[in-house]
């Protein structure tokens, strides 16, 4: 188990890397292009143009990641571009810095974004927008890159509010129907409210820092830490609001209600954005400030309970849904909640271990559902589908090995990360432990019930339907098979006999691997894989051996079942105490304040002036004589003046 | 022996009276002939004070104004001419169009 | 002069004046006008301004006047028909008008200014070489623009009273 060491000044040996900026900017010279020729040069320009970026991003960051190791631990390499922000003490430069933690996710980014790219050019080769939805996944890989890459928190806002705003042009995509506008809308206000606690964090931060020149990078915030007083209120408060902007980005409680939604996009942009990247970024980001973070128990209390409670929270709404997209959407949500139940109990290393872990199985996940929605010709209903995989082998297998992944069956990359949280959580909060123990049951069990519904048994479809299914092109099922071959042998670097993974990490996290017991190790271990068989036996015989029992069940429990396939009501709760009241606000304020107040004022003003001009233009009669005595009876004014004054 | 200022007075009261005709008289040929009396008792006035200050610069003056009283008198009739032929009345409160 | 001859010329004066004011038929007023000039020139014979009051009968009674009348007569204008301006119009003119003379007349009243004006005149005051001695040194500039004026004069007259050729 990880524990943080005493709080030192950075140790780390900075070293100059000059080519740092290329890697967000290959993605941003591709979007660019893509905007400006994508239409005029056509899809098979595009199609070249958008993947070729973000593989050249990847290589460079490969390059990167080379020359990092071979500086040896604790050695961080820096880009630093151009000053951006210099007023009295702040001074702020665009500034690039590549260490483990994130060049490991900037790995993650361009590799598995890469291959949702190529995915992408097959699955959206009929789309009209086809130049328009490279151009918009570019930019996002772009803005991801300058989140994970940025050296100071201004930067990394950037990115923050850069992937929020693609995230809104991706999910409202296929904007001409109204649904996918509001989703999209949905998803970029509740980020923002995110972002308000995001930005007050980072006031409250600065405010407290001391007076002097601040660049508000990560290695001097790290190194002033110790100035904001351990355990206090000032720290704790820093640390909530963080994890509030934490919450919109990575869909926790309270704010997780617009991931859900977000399936109105394209599925290869929930792939990307809603499993493997952007819902990263909150965890990311906590991670990144752990210094801050160790300083604080209450808050990392705050933080573990709050994804613990959202990880079985969200699997129990997601094992009655029956949209393929929806369930794995929860699925993300609940799994996100894993990984900040990790980074709660100070298993940072874990948090991001499962970061990697879950972007390998849940991209292939979404594609695979991606690649059945295609070749179902649209259909999202598993009450619809059911014995795909003699139809599409490929896309049955590669899911079938994600499924197995998720829900934490060894030896595949599941089984190692959510454990090592697992095991993390045991030692600091038993109760969480359980919590998490079950809602590994959930997954298995409904994963296991997602992947029966939908290949198993028989084809519940319509004829027509049927007689088009097909299996994918290659340029979809490629990507399939590297993500199960990573999902499968992905874990295998983070194993605990062998925490490859955990020892380049640890100088980010100034930790060290404390020594711990062996055979409670081993114990966990079997209870976890216990718990997934368990799940996923249990879905079995639901759905296999007692075909008819989860109807009956749904008939004798409705007041279990019809809450949760009506996702608690939360939708309805925030619409009732949040949406409404602000609706009702803005339109008085419309219609008693701007209309009759302001309109009224600046009307009212036009009619006074109106009114006064009508009297006093009167005295422009046309008349000269009228003239000739306004005249005269000014000079006797004067005259009298003179004379008698 | 009669001073300046009985003939000052009546310079006044010359000028007072071609006022009240220019604001009360309708016929414009007529307004014409008070403006006429108006700088006449200008003259008279500089006459006055020529004699007073024994200066021959006020008789100089009354001659300039003199050349400018029939210079102006005579665009004026033509501009009357104009009018007349254009509109057919000479009635000041006929020829209002710069009103509102 | 002396103050009956004064007020009696001083009397005629107004009076001629208010004719000119007072009368409905153009052709008289044009000719109480006539009157109240010449007497004005008896007037300035009696300050010493003798090049002055024959210029006044020469010019503004035998030209300017002659001229009134031919477009009097030219226009053909009747004895006017009595449409006065309205009332409040009439009181504001008589407040104001004799609001001022009232003013001026009462402060000459009281004015006790001493001037050079019962002293005799140097000789040659107000004959026509005094007057040319001065406007040929002194205001030579302004007798140069004045001609240009006329000039000017007559050519806009011409130009706004004749007839547009077909």
């Amino acid at each position: 188990m990880e524990h943080p060491a005493a709080h030192a000044a950075a140790q780390s040996a900075v070293l100059a890397a000059p080519y740092l900026w290329l890697i967000p900017a290959f993605p941003l010279l591709g979007s660019l292009f893509n905007l400006a020729f994508g239409n005029r040069l056509g899809k098979a320009a595009v199609r070249v143009v958008a993947p070729g970026a973000v593989l050249l991003s990847f290589l460079t960051g490969l390059y990167a990641f080379w020359s990092l190791v071979r500086a040896g631990t604790g050695a961080v390499l820096v880009n630093r571009v151009y000053p951006w922000i210099h007023a009295g003490s702040l001074q702020v430069d665009v500034a690039f810095s590549f260490d483990p933690l994130s060049g490991l996710m900037v790995l993650i980014v361009t590799g598995v974004g890469f291959l949702i790219h190529v995915y992408s050019t097959a699955y959206m080769d009929h789309d009209e927008g086809y130049a328009r939805y490279f151009t918009y996944l570019n930019l996002f890989t772009f803005a991801m890159l300058l989140l994970v890459l940025g050296d100071n928190l201004p930067l990394l806002f950037v990115g923050w509010e850069g992937v929020g705003l693609c995230s809104y042009l991706l999910i409202g995509f296929w904007y001409e129907n109204p649904d996918n506008a509001s989703a999209g809308k949905k998803a970029f206000i509740v980020n923002r409210v995110g972002d308000a606690g995001f930005l007050l964090g980072l006031f409250l931060l600065y405010w407290s820092l001391g007076d002097g020149p601040q660049d508000l990078s990560f290695r001097s915030i790290a190194g002033q830490a110790g100035e904001l007083g351990p355990g206090s209120v000032l720290v704790t408060a820093i640390c909530l609001l963080f994890l509030l902007g934490a919450t919109g980005k990575s869909a926790q409680i309270p704010l997780y209600v617009w991931l859900p939604d977000a399936m109105a996009g394209p599925t290869p942009v929930s792939a990307l954005i809603h499993a493997a990247t952007m819902v990263t970024a909150g965890i990311y980001m906590i991670a990144r400030m752990n210094f801050l973070y160790v300083l604080s128990p209450e808050a990392m209390l705050w933080v573990a309970a709050v994804g613990a409670v959202t990880a079985i929270f969200a699997a129990a709404i997601g094992l009655v849904q029956n949209d393929i997209k929806k369930v794995l959407a929860y699925s993300t949500v609940s799994q996100l909640g894993y990984m900040f139940l990790g980074l709660g109990v100070g298993a940072y290393g874990a948090a991001i271990f499962h970061v990697m872990t879950h972007a390998f199985f849940k991209a292939l996940l979404f594609l695979g559902s991606g690649s059945v929605i295609h070749g179902m010709g649209g259909e999202q209903d598993i009450r619809k589908m059911g014995g795909l995989k003699k139809y599409m082998p490929t896309t049955y297998w590669t899911f079938l090995v994600g499924t197995v992944a998720i829900a934490g069956i060894p030896p595949l990359s599941g089984f190692f990360s959510k454990d090592e949280i697992l095991f993390a959580a045991f030692n600091r909060f038993r109760v969480l432990w359980a919590v998490g123990l079950f809602g590994a049951l959930l997954t298995a069990f409904y994963m296991t019930r997602l992947l029966i519904k939908t290949f198993w048994g028989e084809c519940r479809a319509d004829h027509e339907t049927q007689h088009h299914i097909h299996e994918s092109p290659p340029a979809m099922t490629v990507p399939l098979i590297v993500l199960a071959v990573l999902s499968v042998a992905g874990g295998w670097i983070g194993t605990p006999w062998a925490n490859v993974l955990g020892d380049f990490l640890a100088p980010v996290f100034n930790s060290r691997h404390g020594h711990h017991s062996a055979s409670l190790e081993l114990a966990l271990m079997v209870v976890s894989f216990a718990v997934a068989l368990t799940g996923m036996g249990l879905a079995y015989f639901a759905y296999v051996v007692r075909p008819g029992l989860t109807t009956r069940l749904k008939e004798q429990l409705p007041f279990l079942y019809q809450p949760l396939l009506n996702k608690l009501g939360v939708d309805e709760l925030y619409d009732l105490l949040i949406v409404n009241p602000l609706v009702a606000a803005s339109r008085w304020l419309w219609s008693g304040f701007d209309v009759r107040g302001v309109d009224g004022a600046a009307n009212g003003v036009a009619a006074v002036v109106e009114r006064n001009s009508a009297v006093w233009r009167k005295l422009q009669s046309g008349n000269v004589q009228h003239y000739a005595l306004s005249l005269f009876a000014g000079a006797v004014v004067i005259v009298a003046y003179y004379v008698l004054a | 022996m009669i001073g300046t200022n009985a003939i000052l007075a009546l310079a006044v009261v010359l000028f007072g009276i071609g006022a009240l005709g220019v604001m009360i008289r309708r016929n414009v040929i007529v307004i014409f002939m008070c403006i006429e009396l108006m700088l006449n008792a200008a003259n008279l006035a500089f006459v006055a004070f020529a004699r007073a200050l024994h200066s021959m610069d006020g008789q100089v003056i009354v001659f300039f104004v003199m050349t400018v009283a029939a210079a102006e008198a005579a665009v004026g009739l033509a501009i009357i001419i104009a009018l007349f032929r254009n509109r057919e009345t000479i009635d000041v409160g006929e020829l209002n169009l710069m009103r509102w | 002069m002396n103050a009956a001859v004064f007020s009696l010329l001083a009397i005629l004066i107004v009076a001629l004046a208010v004719g000119v004011v007072l009368n409905r038929n153009p052709v008289r007023s044009a000719m109480c006008l006539v009157g109240t000039l010449f007497l004005l020139a008896v007037m300035f014979v009696f300050l010493d301004a003798h090049l002055v009051a024959v210029l006044q009968i020469v010019v503004y009674t035998g030209a300017i006047m002659v001229l009134f009348l031919f477009v009097i007569m030219l226009l053909n204008l009747q004895t006017e028909a009595a449409e006065q301006s309205p009332a409040p119009m009439r009181a504001l003119v008589g407040v104001c008008g004799f609001a001022f003379m009232g003013i001026l007349g009462g402060a000459l009243l009281v004015a006790d200014g001493t001037d050079k004006f019962s002293a005799p005149v140097p000789a040659g005051f107000g004959t026509s070489v005094a007057v040319s001695e001065r406007l040929f040194t002194h205001f030579l500039l302004p007798f140069e623009i004045t001609s240009l004026l006329l000039l000017v004069a007559i050519v806009g007259a011409v130009v706004v009273a004749k007839k547009k050729l077909e």
